[in-house]
């Protein structure tokens, strides 16, 4: 039997994604590096410089131009990688788009932190959020390990053929990010089998030429390219699912695919949540059901694709679920519950209510969960900011 | 699970120090989370720096509003910060002072260590800018016994950026130095 050499030890979220791009062998790595860029890419340029991942690191002038640069070193056919975090990644959502419509398996890693004013560097998903139409798929993760797997995971769904589309893999700001906790390394062995060489079928090679991000009218097919992604991230729902549980089976892990259920089997009422919120949310669970509260916990991993049938699936015996966001959408709710209530419209009638909690870094207490399991409970259905000042 | 709660000043090592001593628990087999409360991140200023230690894998993401154990690096902290803010019964409170624990008014068990001596004394930082956040785990060890002295010797040795030896010497000198008015066991 081949020796495994993994290694357990003691890392924040930014070392354990650094790590998990030298797993997935990176080749290239564009980056801008001010505030609010992370360690994560300090990290890599320091594995760079001393010789511990072979890869080519280039520093630019701004997000977009790092994504720039991830797009053309991908489109050669060498695998890419960039992170970053909350202003950084809204300026670089016009090349989100052309990422994804090139059909570049890029993966990104995104340090969710507010968007100003008043400038903010704490935790909160609505940078991502806001990202919800650029064609990327949204991880989210609730450790260091998840967030160190679901790169290399991440590549593996990206570059299958039956999906083709970028990836961005999320850690909250601090909670994660800047949070020490046990992480195992994983064998570079095992990794290598599990995620084998980019070899991307459409690339710039000047033996063989071919013109990309050209022109295309209304009559031509610009409109089956676009519902071609659509139908992408379909197929990625079963691919997400098939690649998840390999990777379970060689690491001994116990990922959820899209969603992960705590608790749900007997339950009568479900929390719905996504990131770390979800994992203090684990831990209320425990303990509402030793106060013979019957709760449990959907944890959201991918938000997109969102994972429309398994809600149908985990919902038709509840009598209510709240939904706890770490965004919001200004004039609406939490994003997360527009995603749910869709899903159960004409189909399940329950009750869903809408938590807004978190927002710019706000704690989320152990208290905060047991009100809004609380409200959970009474069945009642509206939209809830929890541990909000009255400031006017 | 036992909560630890930092309270120290920007620069004096808190940060360090809680992930010292998770490094230190999570080689003794146990689960750690160590993270920081990052204000307005500059020299001077108040933090707070957290670490949990578990039997069991650790989900509870939020920052320590009920700790077993408060560690103060800086005296300054107790006049501008509530440090023993829920704190458990019979909670303990260790703080970096050349003080006998009974000149503290603080209603918990109390255990004082001159870590600023200590670590002047083998060269960390000045007296004016002391490194003290290894003497205060030399005394953490002691004064809780969650941790051996050994796991803090070691975590210190891999963790410190420097000066290791002078740091290790300081563990070991405020382990055996740490005044605590009675034996105290954590809860």
């Amino acid at each position: 039997m081949k020796s495994v050499t993994e290694f357990k030890t003691i890392m924040t979220g930014n070392d354990a994604v650094a790590y998990g791009a030298k797993l997935a062998r990176v080749k290239f790595i564009s980056a801008y590096p001010i505030t609010p860029q992370t360690t994560i890419v300090e990290k890599l340029a320091s594995m760079i410089a001393n010789d511990e991942l072979d890869a080519k690191y280039v520093e630019v002038e701004s997000e977009h131009s790092a994504l720039a640069a991830v797009f053309a070193s991908e489109l050669t056919g060498v695998r890419s990688y960039t992170a970053t975090s909350s202003h950084g990644l809204l300026y670089m959502h016009e090349m989100l788009h052309w990422v994804s419509g090139q059909r570049l398996p890029i993966v990104m890693s995104v340090v969710n932190r507010a968007i100003g004013p008043p400038w903010n560097i704490w935790a909160d998903q609505s940078d991502t959020i806001n990202q919800r139409d650029t064609g990327w798929m949204q991880v989210y993760s609730e450790s260091n390990q998840e967030a160190m797997d679901t790169i290399i995971m991440g590549y593996k769904i990206a570059e299958n053929s039956e999906v083709m589309l970028p990836l961005m893999s999320m850690e909250d700001a601090f909670i994660l990010s800047h949070t020490s906790e046990p992480v195992t390394l994983r064998d570079q062995d095992l990794i290598n089998e599990y995620l084998p060489d980019l070899d991307l079928k459409f690339r710039i090679d000047i033996g063989n030429p071919m013109g990309y991000g050209s022109y295309d009218t209304p009559d031509g097919t610009f409109m089956e390219l676009k519902k071609d992604m659509v139908d992408s991230m379909k197929k990625a729902v079963r691919v997400i699912k098939d690649e998840t549980e390999k990777f379970n089976q060689m690491f001994d892990t116990n990922y959820g695919g899209l969603v992960e259920r705590y608790r749900m089997d007997d339950a009568d009422y479900a929390l719905i949540a996504m990131g770390t919120v979800a994992s203090t949310a684990r831990f209320v669970v425990d303990k509402l059901r030793e106060k013979g509260l019957n709760i449990g916990l959907i944890r959201i991993r991918y938000f997109r694709p969102f994972p429309y049938d398994d809600i149908l699936e985990d919902l038709k015996n509840i009598k209510a679920a709240g939904v706890i966001d770490r965004s919001v959408s200004f004039g609406y709710a939490g994003a997360t519950y527009s995603e749910i209530v869709s899903a159960l419209y004409g189909k399940i009638n329950i009750p869903v209510s809408s938590f807004i909690v978190g927002i710019g870094g706000r704690d989320v207490r152990i208290e905060d969960i047991e009100k809004i399991a609380d409200t959970v409970r009474n069945e009642s259905s509206g939209v809830y900011w929890i541990n909000v000042k009255k400031v006017i | 699970m036992y909560e630890i709660r930092f309270h120290g000043r920007g620069g004096q090592g808190a940060v360090t120090a809680s992930r010292i001593l998770a490094a230190a628990a999570f080689a003794e087999g146990k689960y750690v989370v160590s993270f920081p409360f990052f204000g307005t991140e500059r020299r001077g200023a108040p933090v707070t720096a957290f670490t949990r230690i578990d039997d069991s894998e650790i989900y509870l993401k939020s920052q320590i509003y009920n700790p077993d154990i408060v560690v103060v690096l800086d005296t300054y902290v107790l006049r501008t910060s509530n440090v023993t803010e829920g704190l458990k019964d019979n909670g303990i409170v260790i703080i970096n002072s050349p003080k006998d624990p009974s000149e503290f008014n603080i209603d918990a068990n109390v255990a004082t260590v001159d870590a600023v001596s200590i670590a002047v004394k083998h060269g960390l930082g000045s007296r004016a800018n002391p490194v003290i956040n290894t003497s205060m785990l030399g005394a953490f060890a002691k004064v809780t016994g969650l941790v051996s002295l050994e796991s803090v010797l070691e975590a210190t040795r891999t963790n410190v950026p420097g000066k290791i030896k002078e740091n290790m010497d300081a563990v070991r000198e405020a382990y055996d130095s740490v005044k605590m008015l009675k034996k105290m066991e954590v809860r």
